[in-house]
């Protein structure tokens, strides 16, 4: 509970409740029902909590994962009842997520030695690129920073014009060449437009493209050049955004997308749904990049900073 | 790291080859492993099971009639048809009968609604011959009238919209009686994206439903979903008890498992593949594609349609002609190359060819080309169109030129020497041709 009172508001915590209900209520309500009755750790337990943590899309490896180091933990105790096994469980997947090494976030904040503080985001189609930048731009000028939002999403139908509402619904600056131009030259003038206006941070929206298309993770590549050559040093954070609903392939995305522009932080968009997003484990438990936020609805206030802690135990919590 | 499906049935059946007969045993051991596989490709969990006891069943009481099948391929068979059959068996059309016909689409936020309603309009305009109209319903995503608008105007289909409505039903009927008066023959109603859990947008979409009384309801779903799957398609379908699926975003590498668990639970027919971002990449849904596909035995289908895709009639007479005079060069080659790099991923293209999967994760990927692409490079244009030239004295410039050692070049030579000669040969026999109507042929079994 102290943690919840540390990050978020009384709003934002009913928010991620309401997100996180379902997964609340069907990994470990199951769990209890899984133990009652039962002393200690048995096969049937043990199949019931892969059958659990597979069902919500952790994956196959770091379902192995958790069982063995439940088991092996569970094997030093002799007797066990549900809170107590539900507790050492929820220790195995904290772990997991923290082995990572790295540190969640704060508040809505970055290092703003860098200005303009650049930042590319990417991703597959339709995952959410442009709704959590402009969730994020809320954030960043409610703090009194000077943003500008790069449409370099040239592509898809009135791309432009979506980012241009999110940009005018925050009052903060757009940069745009229009549809269909060269998404590298809209990120290398929209950089030179941020450092003319002497803005803080500068966020580039790109079109969605499936990472198995090699020429698209190419133009990717040549973007992130392109922002590099304006500004050395620049895009100083390169975030993936990822669906909750997505199964395994979030991996691959993951892989894919980290190969074209060396990801540097993730965020994980439609928690408030009925999918898990226990694909966060597996990916955590591969990559070593941090989780920085997860959306939970469509509204500008609806992002949040991800929190390991509060993440399992929200888990938890009844 | 990430084991493919096929790589698993691989090890599957490893354990069965060999030991002469399906036994109780070693079913059970593959058994586990298929199911495995089978929620390594997003099947949902529940559903692999009781896919794998029925496979389980089929195999065990199979044991005695088929001796001279080894035990692997018996299982894969097995597993195969059983998939196929519930993928549902042949393809079905959509209902658009009606003044108009109205076909309604729904599905989650970003699984690609209004891409597809953009293909479904051209689709039915082009190869339909039908006046199509579509309708704006999101009123909520900033820019998705737009967005349809634009989708619209590219296609040459008329749009419905109103601009200062924020409610859908009413648009959505509007729509219908606008269409009515004005004879267009099929109406798409394109909606926003919602979830199954939020039960305000939920009772909308009910709401569009009896307001518009389709012809056909559809359910975009993205190919990429996980476990999840089965959940939401059942809440749409209890609330707006949709006709068929739509699965989108299949130009990806995802296994698709969520195509089984979707068609399982609630038993719909999925009726279009989306598979790209253009306007015509629409497919007809094949449940026999899509079961290799989820399995990972290769989609053979799919490789000769993309291979054909590429592939330039003209261009290719030209390099046969080369070929019989023995005139094949390195700028031939490098042509060559282009054109397999263009069709994609080298790897993912391997996977679609069955029984290459296991390739997938040896050495061959995209940069095992810039090595060669590199030594052409370095030669001159008259190196380049006259192979029979290069000496030493040329190789050791070359070699200098794209930092690699003479022993490369001299293999890359050699290999390319030999592969010339090996063409001419074929074209005696008039190879070329031959393989491009066994391509043609293998096209007419889809
Ligand atoms: N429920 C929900 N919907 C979201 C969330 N983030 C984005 N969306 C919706 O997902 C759809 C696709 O979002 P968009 O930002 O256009 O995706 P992009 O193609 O990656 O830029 C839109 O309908 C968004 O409103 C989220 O956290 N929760
Ligand atoms: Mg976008």
């Amino acid at each position: 509970m102290s943690i919840f009172k540390k990050y978020f508001t009384k709003d934002k915590k009913e928010d991620l409740d309401k997100g996180l209900e379902k997964t609340k209520k069907s990994i470990f309500g199951k769990i209890a029902n899984a133990v009652a009755g039962k002393s200690k750790v048995d096969e049937s337990f043990l199949d019931e909590l892969e059958g659990i943590l597979i069902s919500s899309d952790v994956g196959l490896d770091t379902t192995v994962k958790i069982i063995e180091r439940l088991e092996a933990k569970v094997a030093e105790v002799k007797y066990l009842n549900t809170s107590e096994l539900n507790s050492i469980l929820k220790r195995v997947i904290v772990d997991i997520l923290a082995e990572n090494n790295t540190e969640d976030l704060e508040d809505f904040v970055y290092p703003d030695y860098h200005r303009p503080y650049v930042l590319l985001v990417v991703g597959v189609n339709g995952v959410g690129k442009t709704t959590t930048i402009g969730k994020l731009a809320y954030q960043y000028k409610k703090r009194g920073k000077k943003v500008v939002l790069g449409a370099a999403d040239t592509f898809r139908a009135a791309a432009v014009d979506q980012l241009k509402i999110w940009a005018d619904r925050n009052e903060v600056q757009f940069f745009s060449k229009g549809m269909n131009t060269d998404p590298a030259a809209v990120a290398y003038e929209a950089v030179q437009y941020a450092m003319n206006e002497d803005a803080h941070i500068c966020i580039i929206d790109t079109a969605g493209r499936l990472h198995t298309k090699k020429h698209l993770m190419d133009e990717l590549t040549k973007i992130k050049n392109s922002i590099n050559k304006k500004l050395p040093g620049a895009p100083h954070e390169v975030m993936l955004v990822l669906d909750a609903t997505t199964g395994q392939n979030a991996v691959e995305q993951a892989t894919k997308f980290t190969e074209a522009t060396d990801v540097t932080s993730l965020a994980m968009t439609k928690l408030d749904g009925s999918a898990k997003g226990g694909v966060v484990l597996s990916i955590s438990d591969q990559f070593k990049i941090p989780i920085k936020y997860i959306g939970v609805g469509e509204g500008i206030e609806q992002l949040q900073i991800f929190n390991k802690a509060s993440f399992v135990d929200s888990l938890f919590d009844g | 790291m990430f084991n493919t499906l096929s790589e698993k049935l691989d090890s599957a059946f490893k354990n069965l080859s060999g030991s002469g007969k399906l036994t109780e045993i070693n079913v059970a051991q593959s058994i586990k492993e298929i199911r495995r596989a089978l929620v390594a490709a997003d099947v949902n969990y529940k559903i692999a099971k009781e896919f794998t006891d029925k496979v389980k069943d089929k195999a065990m009481g199979s044991k005695n009639l088929l001796k001279a099948v080894k035990p692997g391929e018996m299982m894969v068979k097995i597993v195969m048809d059983e998939m196929v059959e519930l993928m549902g068996g042949q393809s079905v059309g959509i209902n658009v009968k009606g003044n108009p016909g109205v076909v309604l689409i729904a599905g989650l936020q970003g699984s690609g609604k209004t891409t597809f309603t953009g293909k479904l309009a051209k689709f039915l305009k082009e190869k339909k011959r039908h006046k199509v109209l579509v309708a704006a319903c999101d009123v909520y995503r900033p820019a998705a009238i737009n967005q349809l608008t634009v989708l619209a105007e590219s296609i040459g289909v008329d749009i419905y919209k109103e601009i200062d409505n924020k409610n859908p039903i009413d648009i959505a009927g509007n729509a219908v009686a606008y269409a009515h008066q004005n004879n267009y023959n099929v109406l798409i109603v394109d909606t926003a994206g919602r979830l199954a859990v939020d039960e305000e947008m939920m009772n909308e979409i009910e709401g569009i439903k009896n307001a518009i009384t389709p012809t056909e309801t559809l359910f975009v779903v993205d190919s990429m979903t996980g476990q999840d799957a089965v959940n939401t398609a059942a809440a749409f379908n209890e609330k707006i008890n949709y006709d068929g699926v739509v699965l989108t975003k299949l130009d990806g590498d995802t296994r698709g498992g969520a195509a089984l668990s979707i068609k399982y639970t609630v038993g719909k027919p999925i009726k279009f593949a989306s598979t790209g971002e253009q306007m015509d990449a629409l497919d007809v849904f094949h449940p026999e594609r899509m079961a290799s596909r989820i399995l990972g035995m290769g989609d053979i289908v799919s490789f000769v349609e993309k291979a054909q895709e590429q592939f330039d009639e003209k261009e290719a007479k030209r390099i046969e002609k080369k070929i019989k005079k023995n005139k094949f060069d390195f700028n031939d080659f490098l042509g060559q190359l282009n054109q397999i790099k263009k069709m994609g991923d080298i790897k993912s293209l391997l996977g679609m060819i069955p029984g290459m999967s296991k390739l997938k994760d040896i050495d061959i990927d995209d940069n095992a080309f810039s090595k060669v692409e590199s030594i052409i490079q370095s030669m001159t244009p008259h190196e380049r169109a006259n192979p029979d030239v290069l000496n030493m004295s040329r190789k050791k410039r070359i070699s200098k030129g794209c930092g690699r050692n003479i022993h490369e070049i001299n293999m890359f030579i050699k290999q390319f020497n030999q592969m010339r000669k090996m063409m001419h040969m074929m074209s005696k026999g008039n190879g070329m041709n031959q393989m491009m109507e066994k391509l043609n042929n293998m096209q007419g079994f889809k």
